[in-house]
């Protein structure tokens, strides 16, 4: 399947892909009308220390520490590989914050977790943060299984 | 086609189903369901009783997961024997079910140690079950004062669950602190702080001496004395606890007489290797019934929580069918919450402590042998899995930058190559 992947020697750490995701995860028309002013909720995050900087996002794990973890069974693989939420039914109880080795999930405004989806499903219908990426330093790409 | 018998239909058997089905889509598998329930999400009865989910979503894996996956289930019926020379078991309702292999996950029992007038208690529950909480929640009135013996997990969840629509909680136990197995005394003191600014009261280092009904107190509207079909609970500390309706959560025992009554290797638990199997051939065990390997003290015990019922299930199911999956990274670790405080703790508390602390946050992460072996963080877990998988993936703190990785979990922590490994890569 295709995933994000990072290319940590490009990346500037100007969090344009932090916008572009909560932009396209916001479900509105306009970005100023969407994140103006507000704090934003994005699903990747920049992270760094010194000279390097990179983007975070879910791994899609072929084994998925979090969905096995889940109290409430709201984490799972759909069909496609894709490692989705059914976010209705998060408790918020932070065990997959516990065990995800990434750091890839982080509670939504609402207060319930919420992770990267690839933007399958919402507007952008690929992901907006290496759509948005001005030095490749996020690529959508299919890398190959490893068995 | 073979034959699987799952005993037991919790998280640990849902791991199972999935595991065999991931391996033998042919095979024939029957669970038999104690509790006459699809597979729940069990911690969730006190969120149900909170009014955050609702029993439709606490379902585990929806409508379908039995039909999807071609499984009988036998509901409101045990397993009373397995007989390994005829490889069968015995069902209670008089069938016998032939098997090539069988997973005990039955999970544990609440222990409830023998205390003076207890029989005379009308209103008393167990908090393990969903049936426990329907029954509970049909047994509260807002004015009822709720007793709780243990301030484990459980004991404490309930009281989270129910404070808003009852009196008044009081909440007692043996230990001098809350939550005694998982917290150290100063991060129990700030989980306790959260729990009393919302009401519930503490007696801790005491336990019950006796309950007595309190006669002829009719309910009065106005202040003392206002018991209504009351108990007091007298502390052997000489205090006095007044309540209407008892929850006993003092503990739980791995329900492991299935396994013991026919020879099999059991201690607290039933004793299984990293592949869930037990010391009989065909008979594998997983979740709060079993006893496998502790990667963080290198000996095998109980690790009664969610994620591990899941693992060893499904680790279980996948070499019930013939293929082969090694559960051998199994630690104790809870993310535990109260009233939006969340404290996370993971491994075993050895070695060299490096900590850190603010008014509202207490962090320590526990260092031995160039390893990471276990953490407590309150009130700052940011991506702390990251912290978790050092303890799991046993990884040399020497080759990360572990000055940074104090101040918080970070995979910029890593060298480059293991992060181009990481975020380059299908993980
Ligand atoms: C209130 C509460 C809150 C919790 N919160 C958390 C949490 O936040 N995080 C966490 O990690 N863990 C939590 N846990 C623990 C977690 O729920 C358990 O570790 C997990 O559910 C264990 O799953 P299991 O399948 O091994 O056992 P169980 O879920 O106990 O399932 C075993 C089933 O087997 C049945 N059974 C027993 N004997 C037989 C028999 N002979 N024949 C047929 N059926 C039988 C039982 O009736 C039971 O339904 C909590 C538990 C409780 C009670
Ligand atoms: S959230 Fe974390 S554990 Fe879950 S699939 Fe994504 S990277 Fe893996
Ligand atoms: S925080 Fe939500 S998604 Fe994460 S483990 Fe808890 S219930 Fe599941």
């Amino acid at each position: 399947m295709k995933r994000v992947y990072v290319n940590e020697q490009w990346c500037l750490g100007c969090h344009l892909c932090e916008y572009n995701c909560a932009f396209a995860n916001s479900g509105k028309k306009y970005m100023a009308t969407a994140l103006a002013g507000k704090p934003i909720y994005p699903r990747v995050h920049v992270e760094g220390h010194d000279n390097i900087s990179y983007a975070v996002s879910c791994r899609h794990c072929k084994d998925p520490l979090c969905v096995k973890s889940c109290i409430a069974g709201a984490l799972y693989r759909g069909e496609d590989g894709v490692i989705r939420i059914h976010r209705e039914r998060c408790v918020s109880c932070y065990t997959c914050v516990l065990v995800c080795p990434y750091g890839a999930l982080l509670p939504g405004e609402d207060g319930a977790m919420q992770k990267c989806e690839l933007c399958l499903s919402n507007s952008s219908g690929e992901p907006a943060c290496v759509k948005g990426c001005p030095n490749r330093a996020i690529v959508y790409e299919e890398r190959g299984e490893r068995l | 086609m073979k034959r699987y018998v799952i005993i037991g239909n919790g998280v640990a058997a849902a791991g199972c189903i999935e595991g065999i089905r991931s391996t033998d889509t042919e095979g024939e598998i029957t669970v038999i369901s104690a509790e006459k329930h699809e597979v729940y999400c069990r911690p969730l009865i006190s969120y149900y009783l909170e009014g955050k989910t609702d029993l439709t979503r606490m379902n585990y894996r929806g409508e379908d997961f039995y039909t999807k996956n071609e499984v009988r289930v036998i509901y409101g019926e045990s397993a009373t024997a397995i007989n390994p020379d005829e490889h069968t078991v015995t069902v209670s309702d008089g069938s016998v079910l032939p098997y090539d292999a069988v997973c005990v996950a039955a999970g544990s029992s609440p222990f409830v140690p023998p205390m003076e007038g207890l029989d005379t208690v009308e209103k008393k529950f167990s908090f393990l079950t969903l049936d426990d909480a329907l029954a509970l929640e049909q047994a509260i009135t807002p004015e009822s004062r709720v007793l709780i013996v243990g301030a484990g997990l459980i004991g404490l969840k309930c009281a989270e669950g129910i404070q808003e629509r009852v009196a008044s909680i009081t909440v007692c136990d043996l230990a001098n602190r809350v939550l005694s197995s998982i917290l150290d005394d100063e991060c129990a003191a700030l989980m306790q702080r959260k729990l009393e600014e919302h009401g519930i009261s503490f007696l801790l280092g005491d336990s019950v001496a006796k309950f007595e009904r309190v006669a002829g107190v009719e309910s009065s509207a106005e202040g003392e004395g206002a018991f209504s079909g009351s108990y007091v609970a007298h502390m052997k500390s000489g205090a006095e606890a007044p309540f209407d309706v008892l929850v006993l959560a003092v503990g739980v025992r791995a329900n492991i007489g299935l396994v013991k009554a026919i020879g099999g290797n059991v201690n607290r638990g039933i004793v299984v290797d990293d592949r869930m199997a037990t010391s009989i051939p065909g008979i594998y065990a997983a979740g709060d019934c079993a006893e496998g390997f502790d990667v963080t003290i290198g000996a095998n015990r109980v690790l009664a929580i969610f994620p591990n019922a899941y693992m060893q299930g499904h680790a279980s199911g996948v070499n019930m069918a013939g293929g082969e999956e090694l559960f051998d990274c199994g630690m104790p670790m809870n993310s535990i919450g109260f009233f939006g405080l969340h404290a996370m703790t993971a491994g075993a508390y050895e070695g060299e402590c490096y900590e850190e602390t603010t008014p509202e946050s207490i962090k320590r992460l526990y260092v031995k042998d160039d390893l990471l072996k276990g953490f407590l963080l309150i009130g700052c877990h940011e991506r702390a899995g990251i912290y978790t998988s050092l303890i799991r993936n046993r990884t040399p703190l020497s080759e990360i930058d572990f000055e940074l990785m104090k101040q918080g979990a970070t995979t910029a922590a890593f060298s480059s190559e293991n992060r181009r490994k990481k975020f380059g890569g299908v993980v």
